[in-house]
């Protein structure tokens, strides 16, 4: 087991970083070839900055659609942020401070975060409108998170697994000792799987959302066509015949 | 009326149940193989369409990040579900924003995705096409996009609520660029578009008929007030270029709008003139997603204000046009400031222009900024009789600014009303500013096979305005849209209001304007009509 967790870690990262870079590659070569921000949208850079800043960090747009999936939603990524960073020990040694400071607020974040998802879940069940706009994908990739959330939990709170040993077999992995066996746990090997798979659908799903939101030009353009000409390299060709 | 019933007002609006499919049947003539070449598409659908219309996506995905970026973040969190005005008055599932988006995101999917090209693998319509909702371009799937695309006014209301930006309409523009590259073309857009093109203007009204269109205005405002106030055309050296909605010179109320223009002009003592190659704002090609034609139909002004030699240019009251000459006509046709000294296209223009002022500039902005500074007289109580409300166009809402200070597009056309009428009232705060409804009649929608889909979709402005009228006993509904004063003016009667109760925003700025050497004979004007 612990062969196979490590080569699909070393897989998965590998997937997720690369997937990633490439399409964030993509997204960045393609022209934006008008100035269509939605406005009102702030005529500084600063400006925008705060403003995506905001839409990252308050879900600004969402908060004014809809109260119910801004508060899920919202619960759901802070708590996923805060566990994330609580994870980030068993990566590091020395230990930050930072992270050391924010491990009781990470054990909460997995309720909240679990918590979130499943008050999205319902809601994607029971409002028929959007329950109408849902793939099949869409329930799965819950069920994902929420596979992930619990068996985390679980761990933390009903069945404990020898956590030293689990940091150090991913310490070991980062430097390709691949002899640090890893707890025979059934919870943590579920968890572990669903981590990897999750890791490796992000760049092929609509995890895109996560790169995609600072690209996005109806929020990241600043608010100045009058002002300064704005042109795509296709579109500055069809001047030059 | 017609074989459709017009939606109830409701006095506490929910949102509707879904009623699958019932907008399905409603769709626009097709284009007619001479509107269709004119704009350089193909006549009839090509033989291989499916093959092609496939090209044109991966062409387009290349070309607009906007494209790319939406079709792979949304993550079907639902807060533009009930947002779109269409879906509001239609209950068809396919008229929220994001369902309408799937129409093209499941066709994405299938030929531009990973897992969609592995499904292929499997075949036609494996299950891996089934899990992540991609499906093959067929016959089908092109009926249900000539649909509803053409359900979408492109209003971007959807974008305001959404958490990643996403707005449909870049994804309906995209949809009909397609349907046109394959030979699909919707004939209410694609004709006008010729005209212009050919003739200048949306109406294909040539030069002569303007001229006299023009001489019969000034004939009327001499009558009624006994100044001399000129309507110029194709004039050079002028200090001001007059881009204005070809409805302003024959629709009602659109025409008392334009009489306003004029009349603002005359007081700020400019010289400006109008171009009879150049004698339309509005450019639908923003409708049909086309680069291509939005820049060819920019570059007829381009070459008006170069051949005029004009130094500024105002635009008149018009949403689209407005957003295409306030955020495309600097990129599309060197028109605004700010090029690069090598870019020598923008620079040539560029020289010409005033730079003291912002180019193009609205008509609002242009009277703004006489009223502010005292430029110009009026006697408010001429507006006595009505009580005024303003509808926010979306694209001047959403979509463009006024003014150096966001949010000046809601300030600006409001603090001209108010510097002209005693009685003004805001609709519901949750439809006005960013937030505005649709008329429901934008986007090349303003025709009149369309009607079922503009008669439901004004419903929830409709609604608005019927409280206002009914708490505040508002008389008239101010816009500042070409488009959205002829869809009012044909809807609101289906509502039950007065088709007259439309106003140009400029048209109370002309019935309250005091013109110099007019003060003696108040009583006789106040008397008028
Ligand atoms: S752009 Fe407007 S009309 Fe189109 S889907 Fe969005 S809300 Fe509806
Ligand atoms: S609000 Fe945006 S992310 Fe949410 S369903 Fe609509 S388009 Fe998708």
């Amino acid at each position: 087991m612990t062969g196979f967790y490590a080569a699909l870690f070393w897989i998965a990262t590998l997937v997720l970083v690369g997937g990633l870079a490439y399409r964030i590659y993509e997204y960045a070569k393609t022209p934006a070839p008008l100035k269509i921000p939605t406005t009102p949208a702030p005529t500084t850079f600063v400006g925008v900055r705060l403003r995506m800043l905001r839409e990252v960090l308050l879900f600004e747009s969402l908060f004014k659609g809809n109260k119910w999936i801004w508060l899920f939603g919202w619960m759901f990524h802070v708590g996923l942020a805060l566990v994330l960073l609580r994870h980030f020990r068993y990566f590091q040694e020395p230990v930050w401070g930072i992270i050391a400071f924010i491990q009781p607020f990470g054990m909460y974040a997995g309720f909240a975060m679990v918590g979130g998802l499943l008050g999205l879940w319902a809601r994607r069940i029971v409002v028929e409108r959007i329950r109408y706009i849902s793939n099949p994908s869409d329930h799965l990739m819950l069920a994902l998170l929420v596979g992930i959330g619990l068996t985390g939990l679980g761990m933390k709170f009903v069945s404990h697994t020898d956590i030293v040993s689990v940091k150090a077999f991913f310490l070991g992995l980062q430097r390709f000792d691949f002899s640090q066996p890893l707890p025979s746990h059934p919870l943590l090997y579920i968890h572990l799987g669903l981590v990897a798979m999750l890791m490796i659908v992000f760049p092929f799903s609509k995890l895109l959302h996560a790169p995609g939101v600072f690209f996005s030009p109806t929020r990241n353009q600043v608010d100045n066509p009058r002002e300064k000409r704005h042109i795509a390299p296709w579109a500055a060709e069809l001047e030059r015949r | 009326m017609a074989d459709f019933q017009t939606p109830q007002i409701r006095e506490y609006p929910t949102i509707p149940a879904l009623q699958p499919n019932s907008m399905a049947h409603l769709k626009p003539y097709i284009a007619a193989p001479a509107h269709q070449e004119a704009l350089g598409f193909p006549g009839e659908l090509v033989e291989n369409w499916q093959q092609k219309a496939i090209e044109a996506m991966g062409d387009l995905l290349g070309k607009y990040r906007s494209l790319r970026v939406f079709l792979d973040s949304c993550v079907k969190c639902g807060s533009c579900t009930d947002k779109c005005h269409y879906f509001i008055g239609t209950a068809d599932p396919k008229n929220m924003p994001v369902a309408r988006q799937d129409l093209l995101r499941s066709v994405y999917r299938y030929y531009f995705t990973p897992a969609g090209k592995l499904g292929q693998k499997l075949g036609e319509n494996s299950f891996i096409h089934k899990l992540i909702g991609a499906r093959p371009m067929t016959e089908a799937v092109l009926d249900e996009w000539y649909s509803y695309f053409h359900q979408c006014s492109q209003c971007r209301r959807c974008s305001v609520f959404c958490p990643y930006g996403i707005d449909t309409a870049e994804i309906s523009m995209a949809a009909r660029e397609i349907m046109d590259r394959v030979g699909r073309g919707q004939k209410y857009c694609n004709e006008i578009l010729g005209k212009v093109h050919k003739v200048g203007n949306n109406l294909g009204l040539p030069g002569p008929a303007l001229e006299d269109t023009l001489a019969g205005l000034e004939e009327d405002i001499e009558m009624e007030t006994g100044v001399k106030v000129r309507l110029p055309v194709d004039e050079e050296g002028c200090d001001i270029l007059l881009i204005t909605p070809s409805a302003d010179f024959f629709a009602e109320p659109h025409m008392d709008g334009l009489i306003g223009y004029a009349k603002v002009f005359h007081e700020a003592g400019v010289s400006w003139t109008l171009s009879s190659y150049a004698s339309e704002g509005a450019n639908f090609s923003m409708f049909i997603g086309s680069y291509a034609n939005l820049k060819k139909a920019a570059e007829r002004i381009r070459k008006a204000a170069i051949d005029l030699k004009v130094k500024r240019i105002v635009v008149g009251e018009c949403g689209h046009a407005w957003r295409v000459a306030y955020s495309f006509w600097n990129t599309a046709a060197g028109i605004g400031a700010g090029a690069d000294p090598d870019d020598k296209y923008a620079q040539e223009l560029q020289k010409q222009l005033d730079p003291r002022y912002p180019i193009p500039q609205h008509i609002c902005e242009f009277t703004w900024d006489l009223i502010r500074q005292g430029k110009l007289k009026f006697d408010k109580s001429r507006n006595d009789h009505r009580v005024v409300t303003f509808h926010d166009s979306c694209n001047v809402a959403r979509a463009s600014r006024m003014g150096d200070k966001p949010g000046g597009q809601f300030e600006i056309p409001r603090s001209v009303i108010k510097s002209v009428v005693n009685n003004y009232v805001d609709m519901d705060p949750d439809t006005i500013h960013e937030k505005t409804f649709c008329c429901g009649g934008g986007g090349g929608l303003l025709t009149d096979d369309l009607m079922e889909i503009r008669v439901k979709g004004a419903l929830p402005r409709m609604e608005a305005l019927k409280s206002v009228v009914n708490q505040n006993k508002v008389t008239n509904l101010a816009a500042i849209c070409a488009i959205c004063k002829s869809q009012f003016t044909k809807v609101l009667p289906y509502y039950d209001m007065p088709m007259d109760m439309v106003v140009s925003v400029h048209q109370l700025v002309s019935d309250a304007l005091i013109l110099k050497g007019q003060e003696e004979d108040e009583p006789q004007t106040a008397a008028a009509e």
